[in-house]
């Protein structure tokens, strides 16, 4: 059907029920439907890497997917990264290592980082180069962003404290 | 922009997948499978689908199993299955290497081998390893299955022999020999951006000769394929530099490459030589 119908999945742990019409994109029921604007679009087609989430663990293009498709699914978005006011290892290492300008860019490669790091902690420096080519960002010149996410790997696998 | 409207179906199974693909075939019915270069499409508006059969939770639908001769690839088959190796052999690393190449991380997590074979872009790896390893590719209709052989499968950019009711239910990769050899070579100009050019090449060495040569191109013509011309130069011969050099020559004279905005037909054609010359060297490492 054309028509709107209910989709439930949960985001960050909580349980969401949003009424879709099958053309929405998740990325659109994210901001639109769950009031979660931490997620952003740029390209709308998978090329920029802005609207990057985690579906069930993995990193995907939220605007490569509609929302009717979540059904049951976990959803993992930016807003879900801290532990209450305790920032996630990738969070604070983006702070110290200046690794974010004009912040656009800054959920999607959050969640790419943490879907790939929490895949793959061993994963090597030229896997991480390959990896994070997969989003675009038009400050940083990417050099901080590596920085920072070798930096958080390192971090969570000293485990918290 | 935002994708038109459509019906979205959801089968679970084979059966009701492609009954619906009977029903509604003439309709502009599509398949839904990862939807990597399906929803881009849509988003453009080039395409309008009617109706989208997404496979994502058809619970028939495999994914790898790997068999004695063959590595069989279900539609569910995701590009990150093969980040892996699937099987100790040269197939499951060759695969594994291969994979890489295919756009980004994100996009191989939901991306398929099937929907690249359905997609068929002429500078599709996945394409590119069908056709030079010559896969069996089985489809299903509502009518029952058939098998296609990847030679005559793709039959021009974006054109494969699925009919309309069909869909893509598995390929079948024929494992390589223990000790053969295999080696990957493409030019993009950004890091996950479609190749200009590729190349696969397959072999192996028997009392210091080559036997059994595989060379396919990708990306260069309107379809990936063996060269039979390249293949021609390696047999019987001892590998090293001057020989790729001339079965890569031998390509770039045989190929009829295609002229776009990002390379000339001249251009393209040289570069499928130059790959297949690095292909053949990244198989004698
Ligand atoms: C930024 C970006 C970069 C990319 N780079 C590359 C790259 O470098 N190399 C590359 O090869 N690909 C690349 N892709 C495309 C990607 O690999 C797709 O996953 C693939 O082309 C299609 O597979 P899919 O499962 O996503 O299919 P979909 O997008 O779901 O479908 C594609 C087409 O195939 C049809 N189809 C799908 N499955 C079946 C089936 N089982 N039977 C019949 N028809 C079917 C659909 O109806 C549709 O017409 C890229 C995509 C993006 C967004
Ligand atoms: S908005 Fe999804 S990849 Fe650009
Ligand atoms: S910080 Fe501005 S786009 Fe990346």
């Amino acid at each position: 059907m054309t028509a709107p119908r209910d989709v439930s999945f949960t985001v960050n742990g909580e349980a969401r029920s949003v009424r879709v019409e099958p053309r929405k994109t998740l990325a659109d029921a994210i901001r639109e439907d769950c009031g979660l604007t931490g997620t952003h679009l740029g390209c709308e087609h998978g090329v920029c890497g802005a609207c990057t989430i985690l579906l069930d663990g993995a990193p995907v293009r939220s605007c490569l997917m509609f929302a009717a498709q979540a059904e049951g699914a976990e959803l993992r978005t930016v807003e879900g990264l801290a532990d209450g006011e305790t920032l996630h290892p990738l969070q604070q290492a983006f702070i110290d290592c200046h690794a974010l300008q004009c912040g656009f860019c800054t959920p999607g490669f959050l969640m790419l980082a943490a879907g790939v790091l929490e895949r793959e902690p061993d994963i090597d420096e030229e896997g991480l180069r390959e990896a994070l080519a997969s989003n675009l960002c038009r400050c940083t010149g990417y050099l901080n962003i590596l920085d920072a996410v070798k930096a958080a790997a390192a971090a969570m696998k000293a485990g918290p404290g | 922009m935002k994708p038109a409207p459509f019906t979205h179906h959801l089968p679970g199974t084979v059966d009701e997948a492609a009954s619906l693909l009977a029903a509604h075939a003439g309709e502009d019915a599509r398949i839904l499978a990862g939807g990597q270069s399906l929803v881009p499409t849509m988003a453009f508006r080039l395409a309008r689908p009617a109706h989208l059969i997404d496979v994502n939770r058809v619970s028939d639908l495999g994914t790898v199993a790997v068999g004695e001769d063959a590595i069989g690839i279900g539609a569910l088959a995701r590009h990150g299955d093969f980040h892996r190796p699937v099987e100790d052999g040269p197939l499951g690393a060759l695969l594994s290497a291969v994979v890489r190449h295919i756009g980004h991380y994100p996009i191989r997590m939901r991306g398929t081998f099937c929907g690249s074979l359905a997609h068929a872009d002429p500078a599709s790896e996945w394409c590119l390893v069908a056709a030079t390893l010559d896969a069996r590719l089985t489809a299903r209709s509502a009518g029952g299955e058939r098998e296609i052989a990847a030679g005559s499968f793709f039959e021009w950019a974006m054109v494969t022999a699925l009919a309309e009711d069909e869909l893509l239910l598995r390929a079948d990769l024929p494992r390589l020999a223990a000790d053969a050899r295999w080696g990957f070579c493409e030019f993009a100009r950004r890091a996950g951006d479609f190749a200009l050019a590729m190349a696969l090449a397959v072999y192996r060495v028997e009392e210091g000769a080559i036997v059994e040569p595989r060379v396919g191109v990708g990306g260069v013509e309107a379809c990936p394929r063996r060269i039979p011309e390249g293949e021609a130069v390696l047999a019987g011969r001892a590998p090293g530099p001057a020989l790729f050099r001339e079965a890569g020559a031998a390509v770039a004279d045989a190929v009829d490459a295609v002229s776009d905005v990002h390379a000339s037909a001249l251009y393209r054609g040289e570069l499928a030589g130059v790959m297949v010359e690095r292909a053949l060297a990244d198989a004698a490492r």
